[in-house]
């Protein structure tokens, strides 16, 4: 496998969340805005190339029965990190996101990707493959987010002053009625079953 | 008495109110790719619900004899992910040894529960409430166990008769799933603010 092979893979021909069906959880608790969806895909970002280092490093030493519990290891200190991390330079995302920081532990795309890559390539492939996979995880959580937070309040919010509005409001004196239910889990689960039916249509009519 | 209605109402709101699987989205992996049979949706819900009790009961026990206000909090996330692989890899060789059918029957869905959400997520939430008894967070655990048993079964019959429906050739699948499940959630929201 070779560097510029993961890279591709992560981003398009392997996309997490579209095409892995893997890290579901985060995908859906964190969309509601696009923040809060970049905050999380950078997190998984730095945890993810960590981990694939040190496990491709240490992969000669695995014992077979033992594999998993060292990748969650692993894994779990370097989210200890990006968490304390957040909570100090980041206090109101760390708020918001929660539980969910902690919970990248037990998100599937990390644990796969040790198993997949990083136990069988070099440090520089694994490397590689962690930065396209976390990008591509983070990618996806945006445009959920984006279509989420649009349709739930009409506009983009990042910070008091940067509000990029694209749909009009009611309440600021526009036409657009926000969607409630595009905050709540409903809008999460309808979201993403019609992205992921979208994105079945379109590589269906390129095959 | 009171002790033992706020016991019973936490247990149902757990179980209805904030089920983990649809308000918190813990637990969504299985939730989806184990629910196509109605049995292995019930052996996985019951060997979840298992290891969620046992590991809600000893992290509680971890966070308050050792952990909390000592320097060693930053170990947190460490020891629930031990704890709970150590747990399964119990119940793993306990099943193994005396109850070799079932051992059978679960196959790879067991070390798999190491890496299921709802039950690392329940210890964090456990932390974050500040679940100050005993008693409540056993009860709590085995509510998050007992919802997400309750969500998976309830998805999994609806699955076995989406099998025989007419789907758009791209919503087959995972998509229609999804979908199913978001409806499921709106159902679901009519219990909230039953309890606060």
């Amino acid at each position: 496998m070779t560097a510029w092979k993961a890279f591709r893979g992560g981003l398009w021909d392997e996309i997490p969340v579209l095409r892995l069906m893997l890290g579901l959880c985060p995908t859906m608790a964190v969309t509601t805005s696009v923040k809060g969806g970049l905050t999380m895909g950078l997190s998984v970002v730095f945890v993810l190339i960590c981990s694939n280092v040190v496990v491709s490093m240490m992969r000669n030493l695995l014992k077979p029965h033992l594999r998993i519990m060292m990748f969650t290891l692993t894994i779990a200190a370097f989210v200890t990190i990006a968490d304390m991390y957040l909570k100090a330079f980041q206090p109101v995302m760390s708020e918001k996101l929660g539980a969910y920081i902690p919970l990248i532990i037990v998100n599937c795309i990390i644990i796969c990707r040790s198993e997949a890559c990083a136990a069988k390539n070099g440090i520089w492939v694994s490397a590689v493959d962690g930065l396209a996979m976390g990008l591509g995880f983070t990618i996806v959580l945006c445009f959920l987010a984006s279509i989420r937070e649009i349709l739930s309040t009409g506009c983009i919010t990042f910070s008091e002053t940067a509000v990029w509005t694209v749909l009009n409001p009611v309440d600021k004196g526009g036409w657009f009625t926000p969607w409630a239910a595009m905050a709540m889990p409903v809008g999460a689960f309808i979201t993403l079953g019609l992205t992921l039916g979208a994105v079945n249509q379109l590589t269906k009519k390129k095959a | 008495m009171n002790f033992a209605v706020s016991l019973a109402l936490g247990f149902i709101s757990i179980v209805l109110i904030n089920n983990f699987v649809f308000t918190k989205f813990l637990g969504s992996c299985p939730y989806l790719g184990v629910s196509g049979r109605l049995d292995m949706a019930f052996g996985m819900g019951m060997a979840v619900t298992f290891v969620t009790t046992l590991a809600g009961a000893m992290t509680w026990l971890i966070d308050h004899l050792f952990l909390n206000g000592t320097p060693l909090e930053v170990t947190r996330y460490v020891c629930y992910i031990l704890v709970i692989a150590g747990a399964v890899q119990l119940v793993e060789m306990y099943l193994r040894k005396f109850f070799p059918s079932l051992y059978e029957a679960f196959g790879i869905f067991l070390p798999l529960i190491t890496t299921n959400c709802v039950i690392l997520g329940l210890c964090i939430f456990l932390n974050l409430w500040q679940i100050d008894n005993f008693l409540m967070a056993v009860v709590l655990s085995f509510g998050a166990g007992m919802g997400f048993t309750m969500a998976i079964c309830i998805m999994a019959g609806i699955r076995e008769n989406l099998a025989m429906a007419d789907i758009p050739e791209c919503l087959q699948g995972a998509p229609i799933t999804l979908i199913t499940a978001g409806l499921l959630t709106l159902a679901f929201m009519g219990f909230a603010g039953m309890i606060k």
